[in-house]
């Protein structure tokens, strides 16, 4: 089968390992080849942390610039940073919600403009799916569901060779129970957010 | 249980590198572990330590590498599988004794882990590990994949049983952090005491034995070589005539390459599992049916050599390349569109690469270096010894641990590293070669692995500096784990010693010792004042647990403070402190209550007192 490959970047914190090890559950339960890497060095020190996952045929588990099908930036100034993953026909999914870096609070730089930013993304790609996901995780329960809005969102693009029942499935296995419902209602919140965020 | 101790009837599971490995020594009946904590190799022994508590493996975080390697090496000797684990430059550390311990061989399987780091994602270099092997004669073997890795660990294991030596097991960052999906399998039992024969003419290497040692240690080497002529891991893969030899995650870019660029019926692979010894004869078969070769390998070009030396044995003159300036680079990590181009360029195929896109437009991104957490006490300690050494001319050598990363602004207080414990070897030479006021930072862990001696030297040559030993409580860098000055009672666990660093301090002789609690900012900085004044060699520790780490005990201040309308704008906090939790808002400093800590340093530096506790 075809390979598709998905980067994800995040801030440490924000949960994109654990996006990213529910998606690779998610493919195992669909009987899909898949693989990861992820950098993680500093993750908890608030570096950025990348994971690349890759469905399908192949034996790689990095993915080269130019090279991603989906990129999904969990902050919108790593979406930006990361750009040079993608290629024209690129779906990238970003959350909208900014975690400024600390430079940019001493002076050392000038955080992007969140509509020039989109406006660049979309010049460059296929597709951009823009969604605040702060704000849904708020309305699933909890600031720290970012992860799962964003998982929703990317799994609404239809470009993950995983279904959605799949994901859902492996979110029941793999968070706290406690938890289940607010990242299940996360998920589908980004989901529906998906639809209609996609300009 | 622990996941990575289900039995063989368990599911396929979806498993990092690193427990990949550490599952594949359970199921290989690892009966002794032991490690200095060190990315990428961490999460091997994060999960054998976890496993230790529920299982008749045993597991112990040891001070540095050399002592790991001398644990499992004793096991080995006494009839027990065993493992020392170890990031790339860890094996620096354990080189004296590996380098013995092939001399005297082993009973039981020996496996060392090396960690190499390609790019150097957490380290301050890239060195190659594979010439450890050549250099110690022992047998090397590399995985390309994560479900690789656990069947050649398990392979590993009787290797070393075989050949009589301990195997250096070689991985890169994209091995131990890359997850892949890995069947499980056969957990064989363990065998838990051993029994050392008394043999000196074997086990004590005085001149007269290791000469004969030596001769024993080549013998092993050739039955090594006779097993990696045949060996499972090294293999052929397709039938053209154009040659490429490769080696771990090379591998995979070059099987995914050639199918991209359509060459399949033209390109023979010989992928190279256990490279040292190399198959020899493999290799010369495999070179007599090529028309020309690419050699992929990341870091040194060591296979290269070593195949064009074999092409000149046998008076071979077709042309072999790897690294080259149009080829492969020496330096970091590849990836699939680097070999590709390797590939189509050395082959002569035409090829499209990924359109990349124009970025010229992109405005420049803020960066987001790592920086020390909200709330940690390095910062507040760096502010002390920055404050204490007001006027004065200073270095500051620097360790290995979170506190490196001191170095950034606005602390900016790192000046010199070289490896673990530098800053007080490299400390005793600037306090002679300079005028200046030498001041050392070391960490608690980083201290018990190799800051001692260093410090037993200063004192002995009577250095003039200061050591400041950051006594965070644990091994934070690396992800919490323990080291010789943590109560591990704290952890539920018991049956364990304690070393006090100031007991070991004083021990040594340190004619001036302080101890600070720097979370109280003024008071720390007259102390150090004190210690700075002091010619000699003077201590000064400064102990606040890591508040990472404090969280995760449930140890932290659940209090948070705030800036209130007292704020006059000096920004002291955010200019000096460079806490995280601090944002500007119409130009305004702000504090993210999210990420505040409550620490209280800011709150003590304000001049307008207007960093208040929040109250809700």
């Amino acid at each position: 089968m075809n390979t598709t490959r998905l980067i994800i970047v995040a801030v440490g914190g924000q949960g994109n390992l654990l996006a990213s090890s529910i998606l690779g559950e998610a493919a195992l339960l669909s009987n899909i080849p898949v693989r990861m890497s992820e950098i993680h060095g500093m993750a908890q020190r608030g570096g950025v942390v990348e994971s690349a996952m890759l469905f399908g045929d192949g034996a790689s588990t990095v993915i080269s610039d130019g090279e991603a099908d989906v990129l999904v930036g969990f902050e919108p100034s790593e979406t930006l940073r990361a750009l040079k993953k993608c290629n024209k026909d690129t779906v990238v999914v970003t959350n909208l919600a900014p975690l400024p870096p600390f430079t940019v609070a001493i002076g050392k730089g000038v955080y992007p403009d969140l509509a020039k930013l989109q406006e660049l993304i979309r010049a460059k790609t296929g597709k951009l799916i823009a969604v605040d996901a702060m704000e849904l995780a708020k309305q699933a329960g909890s600031t720290l569901a970012v992860n799962m809005v964003l998982l929703g969102a990317t799994m609404q693009t239809g470009k993950i060779p995983v279904s959605p029942e799949n994901v859902k499935e492996a979110i029941r296995t793999k968070v706290k129970q406690a938890f289940v419902e607010i990242n299940l209602k996360a998920f589908e919140l980004g989901f529906a957010a998906a639809r209609t965020g996609r300009s | 249980m622990h996941k990575l101790l289900a039995g063989q009837s368990a599911r396929r599971m979806f498993l990092l590198g690193n427990e990949a490995i550490a599952r594949g020594a359970v199921e290989a009946g690892l009966a002794v572990g032991a490690t200095y904590p060190g990315t990428p190799s961490s999460e091997i022994s994060n999960a054998l330590f976890e496993m230790s508590r529920e299982s008749d493996l045993y597991f112990e975080y040891s001070a540095n590498e050399k002592v790991a390697l001398e644990v499992a090496a004793a096991a080995a000797c006494s009839g027990l599988r065993s493992m020392a684990i170890m990031k790339h430059v860890g094996l620096n550390v354990a080189a004296d004794p590996l380098l013995t311990l092939a001399y005297l061989g082993v009973k039981g399987g020996m496996v060392v882990v090396t960690a190499d780091d390609p790019l150097m994602f957490s380290s301050q270099n890239e060195q190659d590990n594979r010439y450890y092997g050549k250099l110690a004669g022992i047998p090397v073997l590399e995985p390309s994949s994560v479900e690789e890795a656990k069947e050649m660990v398990r392979y590993a294991f009787d290797l070393s049983e075989k050949v009589g030596e301990p195997v250096l097991f070689r991985t890169t960052t994209r091995i131990n952090h890359s997850t892949g999906v890995v069947t499980p399998g056969e957990l064989l039992p363990v065998k838990t005491t051993g029994d050392f024969e008394k043999d000196p003419f074997r086990w004590v290497p005085i001149p007269a034995v290791a000469r004969n040692l030596h001769v024993k240690l080549l013998k092993n080497l050739e039955e090594a070589k006779r097993l990696s002529e045949t060996c499972g891991y090294n293999f052929t893969v397709g039938g053209g005539t154009w040659g490429i030899i490769c080696n771990g995650v090379s591998y995979n870019y070059v099987s995914d390459g050639i199918k991209d660029l359509g060459i399949e019926d033209r390109v023979r692979i010989l992928r190279i599992g256990f490279s040292h010894p190399l198959p020899e004869k493999l290799i010369k078969t495999f070179l007599a049916g090529c028309e020309k070769v690419l050699v992929v390998e990341e870091g040194e070009p060591y296979m290269e050599e070593a195949v064009k030396a074999f092409a000149q044995e046998e008076g071979l003159t077709i042309p072999i390349k790897g690294k080259a300036p149009d080829l492969l680079s020496r330096l970091y990590e590849f990836d699939p569109a680097m070999v590709r181009k390797a590939m189509a360029a050395y082959f002569g195929v035409s090829y499209t690469p990924a359109v990349l896109p124009d970025l010229s437009d992109i405005p420049e991104i803020p960066q987001r270096p790592p920086n020390l957490c909200a709330g940690c006490s390095h910062r507040a300690s760096f502010y002390i010894v920055k404050k204490a050494a007001e006027g004065m001319q200073t270095i500051y050598p620097s360790d290995i641990g979170c506190y490196t990363l001191g170095i950034l602004p606005p602390l900016e207080m790192a000046d010199y590293l070289l490896c673990m414990g530098s800053s007080l070897g490299a400390g005793c030479g600037f306090s002679k070669s300079t005028d200046k006021k030498v001041i050392s930072f070391i960490g608690d862990s980083t201290f018990f692995h190799s800051g001692i001696p260093g410090l037993i030297n200063a004192i002995f040559n009577n250095h003039n500096m200061t050591l400041v030993i950051l006594d965070n409580g644990t091994t934070a860098m690396t992800g919490h784990q323990p080291n010789p000055g943590v109560d591990m009672s704290t952890l539920n666990l018991s049956g364990y010693g304690r070393v006090s660093i100031e007991e070991v301090v004083r021990g040594v002789g340190a004619p001036f010792v302080t101890v600070i609690q720097p979370l109280k900012v003024k008071k720390s900085i007259e102390a150090v004042r004190e210690a700075l004044a002091f010619k000699g060699v003077s201590v000064v520790i400064s102990r606040q647990i890591c508040t990472l780490y404090a969280k995760a005990l449930k140890l932290d201040s659940k209090r948070t403070f705030r800036i209130s309308d007292r704020c006059k704008g000096h920004r002291n906090c955010i200019d000096e402190l460079g806490c995280p939790a601090f944002f500007s808002k119409d130009g305004k400093v702000q504090i993210d209550a999210g990420l505040c800590a409550g620490c209280a340093v800011c709150a003590q530096i304000c001049p307008e007192n207007a960093i208040i506790p929040a109250k809700d």
